[in-house]
Formats: C-alpha cells, sequence, structure tokens
C-alpha cells in the first residue's frame, strides 16, 4: 500500500474528501453568518439553532405534512427564514445602533429557547431522517465508499454558496445593498428602503442556515443540540477567514474541513481543536482574518 | 437607599440559608442529579426524576412519618455543577439520599462527596466500572449496570459468534475508555484480538472519518463504546458508508431511546446488553404501562431503574425506622432485591447491584409486531456472569 509520512494514501484520500463534505457545512453555515455580520453588523449566535431549527422543518414536514425532501430544500429555508424576518422586526431592529454585544446576548438567547422548546417538544436523543431515495447508494471510489447523498452535499453547498456570492458582489441589488451598509443614510436618502433590505438580508442568512440544516438532516440525527457544537467552530471559521468577508467565509470553510479531516488521520483527539488552534494562530498574525480588511 | 437593598439582600440571604435546615426535620430529602438537557437526557432525564416521583407516590408518599420530597437539577455533563449542587443539598437541604444520572465522569465527583459528606449515593444511569473498583465508597450503590456487565454481554456474544478482531470507536472520557476496556478485556479472553480504537469527544456528530480507520483496521467488529447521541450518530454513520457491510456493528451500550430514534431499519440485528426491558414480564410490562401513560414513551433500563432504585431505598428506611446512613446502607447491603427492576439481585461489599442482564438483539421490521417491539432475547446472564463472583478487589472497602 502506498503511504505517506507512514500514513496509508486511501486513507489520505479518504479523510480528505470527508473534509470537504464538512467543510461545504462549515462554507455554507460561515457564508450565511458573514452576510448578517458583513452587512448587518448583528454577531447571529443563533445562527447554529436556524440550521436546527431548519432540520427540524424538514423532519416535520415528512413525518406529519407529507413534504418531501425537495420540497423541504426549499420549504423549509423559507419557513426559518420568514420566523428570521420576524425576529429582526420585532428584536434585533431596536438593537442596530447599540454596542454590537447586544445583539450577540438577544441573539444567544434565541438559541437557548428555541433549543430548549425542540428538546421539550422532540426529545434530546433526536430523530432520523431517510435519505431521499434519487440520492441513496454510493460510488466506490477504491479507497472509500462515498455515499451520493455526501457527494450532492458538497454540490448544493458550493453551488448556493457561488449564487449568494454572485448575488451580493455582482449584481444591482448586491450593490445597493453594500452600499447601504457603509452609509444607511445616503442610500436612503436615494430612495432606496434601507430597513426592508436589511430585514430581508437577515431572512436570507437565516435561510442560508436552515438549508444547511435540511442538507444535514439525513446526515445526522435530527436533535436540537446538533447546531451547539457546530456553530462554534463556524464562528471560528469566519474569524479565520476575516469576520464578513464571503470570500473568506467559503474558502476558509472548505479549507478548514480538509485540515479537520487530515488532523483526524495523524492525531484524532485534536481534531475538536485544531480549528481553534488555526484561529489563534491567524488572530495573532493577521488580526482582520485571512480575507479581512482593515 | 443602598443600604436599604444590601440590608434586605443580607436578611433574604439569611432567610435562605436559615430555612431550609429547619424544614429538612420534617421531610425525607431525596435529590436527582442528572443529565437533563444534553446527550443522555432520553436515556435518563427527566423521565428518570418522573419514575422516582412514581415511586415516591407508590410508597405512599411518605416515611416513618415524614413527607418524602424530592430534588432535581440538571448537571449539564459537568462534574464540578455535579459535586457541588451535592455538596450544597446535604449541608442546607438535608438531602437523606442522593439518585445519580447519566455521566460516569459525573458521578465519580459525586462518589466523592458522598463519602465525605456520608450520604448514600445511588449511581443508576452511569456506566464506569470503577465508581465500585478504585473508586469506590463505603456510601456508593451501583444499581443499574456497569461496563463490565456490558463488556461480558455483548463482547463475549460476539467473540463466541466468531468476531473475533474488533476496532473500537470510543466516547473520550471515563465511561468510554472503561467501557473499552471491559470488552477488551472480554474479547482477549475469549481468544479474539483488538486492533485499534479511535476516541472520539463526547457530542461528535460526524463520526465518518472516525469509520474510515475503522475499515481500514481490516476488524470484523466495530465496537461502539459509546452511548446516547453519540452512539446512535457513528451507527447511522456507518450504515451510510456501508461499514456495516463489511463489519459488524456492536453496541456496548444502547438505551431503547436510542433504538427508537435511530428507527429499526437502521439498528436491525444489532447485539446489545441491557439489565432491563420493558417487554420482559408481566411486571415489567405492567410498570411500562403506567409509565407510558405519563411520559408517552416507554421506558428506559434507568429510568426502571430509579423507580427500583428509590423504592429500595425507602423500604430500608421503613425497615430499620432511622433515615441513619450507615444503617440503610447495612440493610440496603443485606436485602435481596425482588421487584419489577430484577429478582434476586444484592449490593456487593464493594457496593455494586449484582443482578441479572440481557444480551439482546435488535429485531427487524418485519419481525417487531406492535409499537416499541424492538428486542429479542440472546442469552440470559446472571449476575455473577455478567460481573464475576467477587467484589472488586481494586477497592479499598474489599477485605482481601
Amino acid at each position: 500500500m502506498t503511504t505517506v509520512f507512514g500514513v496509508p494514501l486511501a486513507a489520505i484520500l479518504g479523510q480528505l474528501m470527508l473534509g470537504l463534505v464538512n467543510g461545504s457545512f462549515y462554507a455554507l453555515l460561515s457564508l450565511g453568518l458573514a452576510v448578517i455580520f458583513g452587512l448587518l453588523g448583528v454577531v447571529n449566535f443563533a445562527h447554529g439553532a436556524f440550521y436546527m431549527l431548519g432540520a427540524f422543518a424538514a423532519y416535520v414536514g415528512l413525518q406529519f405534512l407529507g413534504v418531501n425532501y425537495w420540497w423541504a430544500l426549499i420549504l423549509a429555508p423559507l419557513a426559518v427564514g420568514i420566523l428570521g424576518v420576524i425576529i429582526e422586526r420585532l428584536f434585533l431592529r431596536h438593537l442596530y445602533l447599540l454596542d454590537p454585544l447586544y445583539g450577540l446576548l438577544l441573539t444567544f438567547g434565541i438559541a437557548l429557547i428555541a433549543e430548549g422548546a425542540m428538546r421539550g417538544v422532540f426529545g434530546a436523543s433526536g430523530n432520523s431522517y431517510p435519505v431521499p431515495s434519487l440520492l441513496q447508494g454510493g460510488f466506490n471510489l477504491g479507497f472509500m465508499v462515498l455515499p451520493i447523498y455526501r457527494a450532492w452535499v458538497v454540490l448544493a453547498s458550493l453551488a448556493v454558496c457561488a449564487v449568494t456570492w454572485f448575488l451580493i458582489e455582482k449584481t444591482r441589488l448586491g450593490a445597493r445593498l453594500r452600499a447601504a451598509t457603509e452609509n444607511a443614510l445616503l442610500v436612503q436618502a436615494f430612495g432606496i428602503n434601507v430597513p426592508l433590505m436589511v430585514m430581508i438580508t437577515y431572512g436570507a442568512g437565516v435561510a442560508l442556515a436552515a438549508f444547511a440544516g435540511v442538507l444535514a438532516a439525513p446526515v445526522v440525527q435530527v436533535s436540537p443540540l446538533m447546531g451547539t457544537s457546530l456553530v462554534i467552530v463556524v464562528f471560528a471559521v469566519v474569524v479565520i477567514g476575516g469576520m464578513g468577508s464571503l470570500v473568506g467565509a467559503i474558502v476558509s470553510g472548505l479549507v478548514l474541513g480538509l485540515v479537520e479531516g487530515l488532523t483526524k488521520v495523524v492525531y484524532p483527539e485534536a481534531s475538536s481543536i485544531v480549528v481553534f488552534v488555526i484561529m489563534a494562530v491567524v488572530l495573532i498574525w493577521r488580526p482582520t482574518g485571512l480575507f479581512g480588511r482593515d | 437607599m443602598k443600604k436599604i437593598t444590601t440590608g434586605a439582600l443580607g436578611a433574604l440571604l439569611g432567610l435562605y440559608a436559615a430555612a431550609p435546615a429547619g424544614a429538612a426535620d420534617g421531610r425525607v430529602v431525596i435529590g436527582d442529579i442528572d443529565d437533563l438537557s444534553g446527550v443522555y437526557a432520553d436515556a435518563s432525564g427527566p423521565g428518570a426524576t418522573e419514575a422516582a416521583n412514581m415511586a415516591i407516590a407508590d410508597f405512599g408518599g411518605t416515611v416513618l412519618g415524614k413527607k418524602i420530597v424530592l430534588l432535581s437539577v440538571d448537571h449539564q455533563n459537568k462534574p464540578d455543577i455535579g459535586a457541588s449542587k451535592f455538596r450544597e443539598w446535604a449541608d442546607q437541604n438535608g438531602l437523606n439520599m442522593l439518585l445519580g444520572g447519566s455521566n460516569t465522569g459525573v458521578s465519580i465527583a459525586m462518589a466523592k462527596v458522598a463519602a465525605a459528606k456520608k450520604v448514600p449515593f445511588i449511581a443508576i444511569g452511569a456506566g464506569g466500572a470503577s465508581l465500585t473498583g478504585a473508586d469506590c465508597t463505603a456510601y456508593t450503590v451501583h444499581y443499574a449496570y456497569d461496563t463490565t456487565a456490558l463488556g461480558n454481554g455483548t463482547a463475549s456474544a460476539i467473540v463466541k459468534e466468531g468476531g473475533k478482531s474488533w476496532y473500537f470507536i470510543t466516547a473520550d472520557y471515563a465511561f468510554g475508555t472503561q467501557l473499552q476496556e471491559a470488552a477488551a478485556r472480554v474479547v482477549i479472553a475469549n481468544g479474539g484480538k483488538i486492533l485499534g480504537a479511535v476516541r472520539a469527544p463526547l457530542g461528535t456528530t460526524d463520526y465518518s472519518s472516525f469509520l474510515l480507520q475503522a475499515q481500514a483496521s481490516g476488524a470484523q467488529v466495530l465496537g461502539l463504546a459509546n452511548a446516547g447521541t453519540d452512539f446512535s450518530n457513528s451507527l447511522k454513520a456507518a450504515n451510510e458508508f456501508g461499514i456495516t457491510k463489511t463489519m459488524r456493528p456492536a453496541a456496548l451500550l444502547a438505551f431503547i431511546s436510542d433504538i427508537h430514534s435511530l428507527t429499526l431499519q437502521t439498528a436491525q440485528g444489532l447485539y446489545l446488553t441491557t439489565a432491563w426491558y420493558w417487554d420482559l414480564n408481566e411486571e415489567t410490562r405492567a410498570f411500562a404501562k403506567r409509565y407510558y401513560a405519563k411520559m408517552k414513551k416507554e421506558p428506559t433500563l434507568d429510568q426502571a431503574g430509579y423507580y427500583s432504585a428509590t423504592l429500595q431505598y425507602l423500604n430500608a428506611v421503613k425497615a430499620v425506622g432511622s433515615t441513619d446512613s450507615d444503617l440503610v446502607m447495612a440493610q440496603l447491603k443485606k436485602t435481596k432485591i425482588n421487584d419489577m427492576f430484577t429478582h434476586g439481585g444484592y449490593v456487593r461489599a464493594d457496593g455494586l447491584m449484582v443482578h441479572t442482564m440481557y444480551v439482546m438483539q435488535v429485531k427487524t421490521p418485519a419481525e417487531s409486531k406492535y409499537p416499541w417491539d424492538y428486542y429479542k432475547v440472546v442469552k440470559v446472564l446472571s449476575g455473577e456472569e455478567a460481573d464475576g463472583t467477587q467484589p472488586d478487589p481494586t477497592c479499598p472497602l474489599v477485605k482481601k
């Protein structure tokens, strides 16, 4: 068997493949966070909870309403996005002028309430969501069996990331949004409804999290705690990429997924902290993150 | 103004400190420190608290003419929270006995408090055998199951059917490592070998990379030395990556709540070891029916254990006519346990409650005839087969 530094090549390739899958989740989630932070300046701690709610929306849809996976991919983000809009309208809106810490505390509280409520209704051990029949089975890559579903996760999240990036960086709507974050008053003076745009942006960021949740539902147990552990890593990803940088979020999401995968081959016990070690190093070396602008 | 507030606060604090101590005279206080919200909350958690409440109600709500009260708190899987809450209840609330739920790490910390405060501690949801070994105390009873019994059940059954080479995925804390050790001991004693093990942090959601390593080892058996959602997530990923086609999964600890959430489709054929199953006999079904009416789920072995342990403690208090810890512990250690949980169970010198264990196989969806009809019995192990005939020699209480 071919080995690299004493580790079988097949193992490295397998872990890189899995790293890519995890990286896609990180990219999708950190993109939503980056959109919300970049355009609203809100540190959205409820992001993990919205991800969890997206998965639960898919689960409830399938179990009780007969909504299949493909519809859930559209409807669950929509439903959770609307919830996000309501939260923005009722609560978040009043905090924009205050220290960002208040937004963090509010969204953290929302996350706790959402998790507690779901735990009360569905219990802690979670529920199974079946892989849609079209995506069952796997490709045998020689060094591992890659489930078709995981390949789909990579493709779907990369596509959504690309579309989001395009919308914000290359379209007129995106240009207005970015202008509004630079100088809201001036943009409003041109007759653009800034509060509406901000509201929609938050809803869209939240919908991205819910979309990731639906993607994750067939992979992990749909449980109230599924977002808690993930959101911390995703925050680290955003910090490494540079707060608010969309490209940074996408690239560092994917790269950190790969790094984590490699760590699992070399020293598995460190796999849960490697992202934070990298974050610490990046913060010392480049406090604005890899893609951050000063 | 400030002075008045501070004064009022001081007065309130004074009241708070004084009140419970006085009130404790007229009541018997049972505490419950458990994972009420985390990965083990379905296996034990609020359902276990309810089971303890059922036992108190069945006992009549009073013992020795005193009202029985149950305190309950979430330890959040943090040993320091468990230990400090136990200490607080012992010092301020007149705690007479503590029921301990999931998490071996927390339970070891609480056992130390039990010894210091001389308050009986009945560990139920935790599996670590060291609770009645190196970490044993004169006030600990390890009630429902331990890692030794789990290893002797599942591992020996599978090795004897030809699953000789093993690879473990282990939860990275006291429980996981003790469970792996117990199972590995049994595998080796029966002529098998261990090809490797990987430790995954508690609460890991993505097991795929650990599973690839397991597969690369070429082992026949995938030993899952974890529990709760860790177990569910690892088994689910093993199915997804086609690993269950080349390796045989072995659940070293699985609760019925886990099987329920995984569904039979994913869990079918799995071997696991349990002390209790709701559908074993008339007594278990009768308890399960009453529990189901309240909780809308069938009870797990922990929850049944909570009911039984509470009842046995109250029986002991009644028998000795006192809540004196030493008298009650002596009574518990000399009384056979016969109830819906087990028959002929007894508490050994090291504190382990020795009782019958069952190796179960999870039914296929076709075999399952009614809701929660999940297990069939593969093998019944006597208490001695499960946990040995001698107390654990590493426990300082055991006379050598």
